[in-house]
């Protein structure tokens, strides 16, 4: 495999990436999302291993099986069980006008374009025009995590961005120091365990999983 | 003598186009009805249905205007010069020098536009229900149209269809996500213009739900005829289009008329297999609420946008 088919190969699955990204802003579903997000997970997988190998940095490999075995099988299982056990019967979620959040969307992939654009310039890496993706995917994520109410979509939101962060460190600097990533990924999982203790107190003081509820915690009526 | 030639392969593919249209909407109606499990009525029943109608009278409304004669010669007219502009079997066409592919939308729109104001000049309810349905669908397609068809002009440089043939056919293969994106934007777009199943059903009449056949429900005899054969050719140039614009393998180049039984083979594959894709779509999906359409129209767009900004970003 000759490194510029490597990079074109990396291109199209940082399109896909970005393509989940706006899948999981337009998806209702929550079983939908995690599906979604799994997939998000896979092609991060490939496109860490095809960067390893245009790049030749064997540790790169390793995040990438990392990646595959925590983000596309792991979290999604503990979420799945989680829906399951917390009993999320209503899966489907209303949302604020799709069209007017892939539209903003849309602006702030424009909005990272223009903000790495002379990172690329200066950058020699192979993945350097990835970087504006990685940084839509990361700001993507927060949207999602500002247009939903409910806290497990919030929590993909919050997971899909890190898969932003992964992703930009590789295409940045090919990857971060193995201790690093080995760290973070052991911070994800414990993350989603209390992720999940949280969900059940959210659960048991408001009745509900929806985070607009908060909002009423005044003693007022 | 090749001008001459040029000019020649430009009414042999009017030919074609007029003549095929009609057997790719058959193919359509089989494949349909191979995967439903019903009996076809083969791939020429469409030919008998418009001879059929060619040979009855017309009842006009009395208080029909001028536009309602007169639109379904425009719309056919309109569908036979955009035939003339795509590079269907070869890119040697003089007539696609003097419009480019902005050109080709404007035609299409104009066509529609026309048959919305016949859709309301005979007064009827179901006439300016669909005719408002229509532009509320075409007010959204068409950007996303544009967007698509500018994203293939950025790869190849040129907004004429012919150069973008031959850029991207000839062109080293290399794996292009804005290509990929644009796709999928004009497979949408594709499936509300052509009036097919998700947006709207080209088979029922119900009355609720139709879009295109409300507005052409006046109609009868050769104006009946003439719209039915344009909406044929408006799905086959929808499919050549795609042809052209994605996967433009096999069409003949200029002055090379020994590829042109090759190129006519290449296209009869290619449509056949895309027709069968569109039925395969059709058969996959329930025909969405219509307060959706904006919603599926929103995501061709979204796709077309992304497959621009993919071009600037990644290529």
């Amino acid at each position: 495999m000759p490194i510029n088919f490597a990079a074109q190969l990396n291109s199209v699955l940082a399109a896909l990436i970005l393509l989940t990204a706006f899948g999981l802003l337009a998806q209702r579903r929550i079983y939908g999302l995690l599906h979604l997000f799994a997939w998000q997970g896979l092609f991060l997988s490939i496109s860490t291993a095809v960067v390893g190998y245009a790049a030749g940095q064997r540790h790169l490999y390793i995040s990438s099986i990392l990646t595959l075995a925590l983000k596309v099988i792991v979290l999604p299982y503990i979420l799945h069980v989680l829906i399951i056990r917390l009993g999320i019967h209503k899966e489907i979620e209303t949302l604020v006008n799709i069209p007017a959040t892939m539209l903003m969307g849309i602006a702030l992939v424009i909005f990272s374009y223009h903000l790495t654009s002379p990172i690329r310039e200066l950058s020699t890496l192979v993945t350097r025009s990835t970087i504006a993706i990685a940084l839509a995917t990361v700001m993507l994520g927060l949207l999602m995590m500002i247009t939903r109410k409910h806290a497990v979509t919030q929590i993909i939101g919050f997971l899909a961005m890190e898969n932003g962060l992964f992703f930009a460190a590789t295409s940045a600097t090919y990857g971060m120091p193995l201790v690093v990533e080995l760290g973070v990924a052991l911070d994800i999982l414990i993350a989603a365990f209390i992720f999940g203790i949280f969900f059940f107190h959210i659960r048991t003081t408001f009745d509900s999983l929806d985070v607009e509820q908060m909002a009423r915690l005044k003693e007022e009526d | 003598m090749s001008e001459i030639l040029s000019y020649l392969l430009e009414g042999v593919q009017i030919l074609l186009l007029l003549s095929a249209a009609p057997v790719f909407t058959g193919w359509v109606r089989t494949v349909r009805c191979w995967l439903q499990g019903r009996t076809t009525a083969g791939i020429f029943q469409p030919y008998r249905d418009l001879t059929k109608l060619f040979y009855k009278d017309i009842v006009l409304a009395e208080n029909a205007s001028w536009i309602f004669r007169f639109t379904p010669y425009l719309v056919f007219g309109a569908a036979v010069l955009a035939g003339a502009i795509i590079p269907i079997l070869s890119v040697d066409l003089p007539l696609s020098t003097t419009a480019d592919v902005i050109a080709l939308v404007a035609l299409f729109a104009m066509a529609r536009f026309f048959t919305a104001l016949a859709g309301m000049d005979v007064g009827t309810a179901f006439g300016g229900m669909g005719s408002s349905r229509e532009m509320t669908i075409a007010s959204l397609a068409e950007p996303a149209m544009l967007m698509a068809v500018f994203t293939v002009s950025l790869v190849s440089k040129s907004t004429s269809l012919s150069q973008m043939v031959q850029v991207i056919g000839h062109g080293q293969l290399i794996l292009r996500p804005s290509l990929a994106f644009a796709l999928l934007a004009f497979v949408l777009i594709t499936l509300a213009e052509t009036g097919r199943v998700p947006v709207d059903n080209p088979v029922t009449h119900l009355e609720l739900t139709m879009i295109h056949e409300g507005m052409i429900l006046e109609y009868s005899g050769r104006h009946l005829a003439l719209i039915e054969w344009a909406g044929m050719m408006k799905l086959f140039l929808f499919a050549v289009l795609g042809i052209a614009s994605f996967f433009p393998w096999g069409i003949a180049e200029a002055g090379n008329l020994i590829t042109l039984p090759m190129a006519l083979l290449f296209l009869m594959t290619k449509l056949g297999l895309a027709g069968a894709g569109l039925v395969l779509i059709e058969t996959g999906l329930a025909k969405m609420r219509l307060f959706r359409v904006p919603e599926f129209l929103g995501s061709a767009f979204l796709f077309a946008t992304l497959g621009m900004l993919s071009y600037f970003m990644l290529e």
